[in-house]
């Protein structure tokens, strides 16, 4: 009896493995054709052929700057962002064990969006100071909350409600911002309060590039502990986790990689929020749900942009359709977790 | 027992004089302070019908529908706070928190943007609208499952809706720069531009949302020992929790749609009155009122001094005031772990 309880435990494991698998694959093709679509649809279509020799730099002309300095930005930056928000946000969500604990809801990125907005509308400084300092304040109200969060049981509460109140102060000082500010700038802050592709160039690429690919690989790395402790922490450290290492480590990666992106793109509403359910929907219960929620991210950021660019007369800032798609998902989600809370309590 | 009583009478006449006390210094603070200071000795003799110099006279009658705006407002906005916190027997209840200011800035931009509307009375209904719908709403998602609507889920959900209403509110107001040039000064709540006509308006609101809520408040002290318990006692419970919701949500929707949203006030009048003094809700409410006036008027001059040569809007001095108290609230309460 036991011996057929361990073979059947094996079998759904390489089950669900090979699904995981299989979904890696299938998400990156979608991502490839996503990303060619996005090269190819816009102002102006180009087909495949053509695209592909502006890609090598041998057209010239209004199609090479429209897809070399255009388009191919925003695919590099929008991927990497879109990468960035998924993997933190699946990080955050299951670090805190709450799939509504995404930076975008308990404050996070508000304190990044607040201090690009003084940059731009009080300093009238943008582009790479912004950025910095953007990062920096992003970490900086983290730490606040952190520290105000004390230690013990409820951490991970008090964390999410002491997020929740810092957002609510950080936007009335945003709105007050904007007020202020002179009505020129007041668009720029806006859509970029929003998240938006359309300001990103070739020179925001090496440095985002960089902290993605070292935090994501600390992230991905610590992975596996992440795993254990979905357990709960006195399994985790039966199972030799580290666990306040681990936490921190997780924390201040999935909090870098966040803010980066945010300097760069903006806060892309609901990125963060919807690619980690979304990917454990698909492929539940495995190691590369990580992987996967990156990848869903990316869809998201393109299809968004895709739509925004193709679809709408208004070329509506990608944060703007994204969170139009989150918005009834996440209401969803909400009605599904309280309910949830019901059988497991 | 008899001496702990009449010390529980002193201890409320203290602090209701201390809260008059305050409400006058602010009162007064806000008639005199601005970009001309105006000595007392003035405004006594203008109110007293006084010989008044009369580019004085005409700052301080200025400045006094103001200062009567602001002391309205706080009072709704104290009362609806405790209303709240009261009937979700929940510490973290406010407008802010809840969503319901984003709920009503929508119905406000869709107002602006799409019916063309823009005097008070219209922006009011649309505001009230908005807010109500959105404070059923994010109960009813909070309340679903077990365990009903603690302070996690109802933050979560508060949070969550706004999140999904932002985004509306962005996508009707990107594409229109009229809109968003109307809408930014709605977006910071200010008293700043109160006038008699905003006096008028507010009045009845105000009257109907305080009438409701004072009779309430012995049934809610009885809703608070329980369901049960106030059945078996003969409260109609359903009755008293949709009579009091409706005067919170008017109250603050009322002044959110004339002052736009001014967070906070509602959550921390109530919170210091409990600490300070107790949790009967039939004293709780008029020193919540009175509390949240003196705190937004006062806040108002605040936000004069910091702000000069221009002003700081109301509804940030509170936002940055609240937040500590926020922290504390969530300390005290004791959330237990998810």
């Amino acid at each position: 009896m036991k011996h057929i309880a361990e073979e059947n435990l094996k079998q759904i494991l390489d089950r669900q493995n090979r699904r995981a698998t299989l979904c890696v694959i299938l998400l990156a093709v979608i991502v490839l054709l996503l990303g060619c679509g996005m090269l190819m649809f816009g102002n102006t279509n180009y087909s495949m052929a053509e695209v592909w020799s502006y890609l090598l730099g041998k057209g010239s002309g209004s199609g090479a700057y429209a897809i070399g300095s255009v388009r191919l930005p925003k695919l590099v930056v929008g991927g990497l962002a879109g990468f960035a928000f998924g993997v933190s946000g699946y990080t955050f969500q299951s670090l805190l064990r709450n799939p509504l604990a995404s930076p975008d809801i308990i404050g996070v990125t508000a304190g990044s969006s607040a201090a690009a907005v003084f940059c731009i509308l009080i300093l009238g400084i943008s582009g790479a100071v912004a950025s910095g300092f953007a990062v920096v304040a992003g970490l900086g109200v983290t730490g606040v909350i952190l520290l105000l969060s004390g230690r013990g049981k409820a951490f991970g509460s008090r964390m999410i409600l002491i997020g929740i109140g810092f957002q609510a102060m950080l936007n009335a000082l945003i709105s007050w911002m904007l007020l202020k500010g002179s009505e020129y700038d007041v668009g720029t802050a806006l859509r970029w309060l929003r998240g938006s592709l359309n300001s990103v160039q070739m020179s925001d690429v090496p440095v985002t590039l960089v902290v993605t690919v070292i935090t994501a690989g600390l992230l991905f790395y610590c992975n596996r502990y992440l795993q254990m402790m979905q357990l709960g922490d006195e399994y985790a450290t039966a199972l030799g986790v580290p666990i306040q290492e681990t936490r921190i480590c997780c924390l201040l990666a999935a909090l870098i990689l966040s803010a980066t992106a945010t300097s760069v793109t903006g806060p892309i509403a609901s990125v963060a929020f919807l690619s980690g359910p979304i990917a454990g929907r698909i492929a539940p219960g495995s190691r590369k749900t990580m992987a996967l929620s990156g990848l869903v991210g990316v869809i998201l950021v393109y299809g968004a942009e895709l739509v925004s660019k193709n679809v709408f007369s208004t070329s509506y800032p990608v944060g703007v359709i994204t969170g139009l798609l989150g918005a009834p998902y996440l209401l969803l989600l909400l009605l599904n977790l309280n309910k949830k809370g019901e059988k497991s309590a | 027992m008899k001496k702990e009583k009449t010390t529980h009478t002193y201890n409320f006449i203290w602090g209701f004089g201390a809260e008059l006390l305050l409400l006058l210094l602010g009162a007064v603070l806000s008639v005199s302070y601005g970009s001309k200071q105006i000595p007392l000795t003035e405004i006594l003799s203008f109110v007293t019908g006084g010989d008044v110099d009369s580019f004085l006279g005409a700052v301080i009658a200025a400045r006094i529908p103001r200062t009567v705006f602001g002391l309205l407002a706080g009072a709704s906005l104290g009362i609806s706070g405790a209303l709240m916190q009261s009937i979700t027997a929940n510490p973290i209840a406010d407008p802010s928190i809840l969503g319901v200011n984003t709920g009503a800035s929508l119905f406000v931009v869709i107002g602006i943007a799409y019916l063309g509307i823009t005097s008070g009375i219209g922006l009011i209904g649309l505001a009230f609208i908005g807010a109500m719908l959105t404070a059923v709403f994010v109960y009813g998602i909070a309340s679903v499952g077990y365990g009903g609507a603690n302070s996690m889920k109802l933050a979560l959900a508060g949070a969550a809706v706004s999140t999904a209403l932002g985004a509306l509110v962005n996508t009707i107001m990107l594409p229109d720069s009229h809109v968003m040039k109307e809408f930014r000064f709605w977006q910071v709540g200010s008293i700043g531009g109160g006038t008699w006509e905003d006096v008028r308006l507010l009045l009845p609101f105000f009257g109907v949302g305080i009438f409701l809520a004072l009779c309430c408040g012995a049934s809610l002290n009885v809703l608070s020992l329980g369901d049960e318990m106030a059945v078996a006692l003969g409260v109609h419970v359903g009755l008293i929790r949709l009579v009091s919701a409706f005067a919170g949500v008017l109250l603050c929707a009322s002044v959110t749609a004339l002052a736009g949203p001014i967070g906070f006030v509602g959550l921390m009048m109530p919170h210091l009155v409990r600490q300070l003094f107790t949790g009967d809700m039939r004293i709780v409410l008029p020193m919540s009122a009175l509390g949240g006036a003196a705190l937004l008027t006062l806040s108002d001059v605040a936000g004069r001094v910091l702000g000069r040569p221009g002003e700081l809007e109301v509804g940030i001095i509170t936002a940055i005031l609240g937040a500590p108290i926020f922290v504390w609230i969530v300390w005290k309460s004791k959330v237990k772990s998810i």
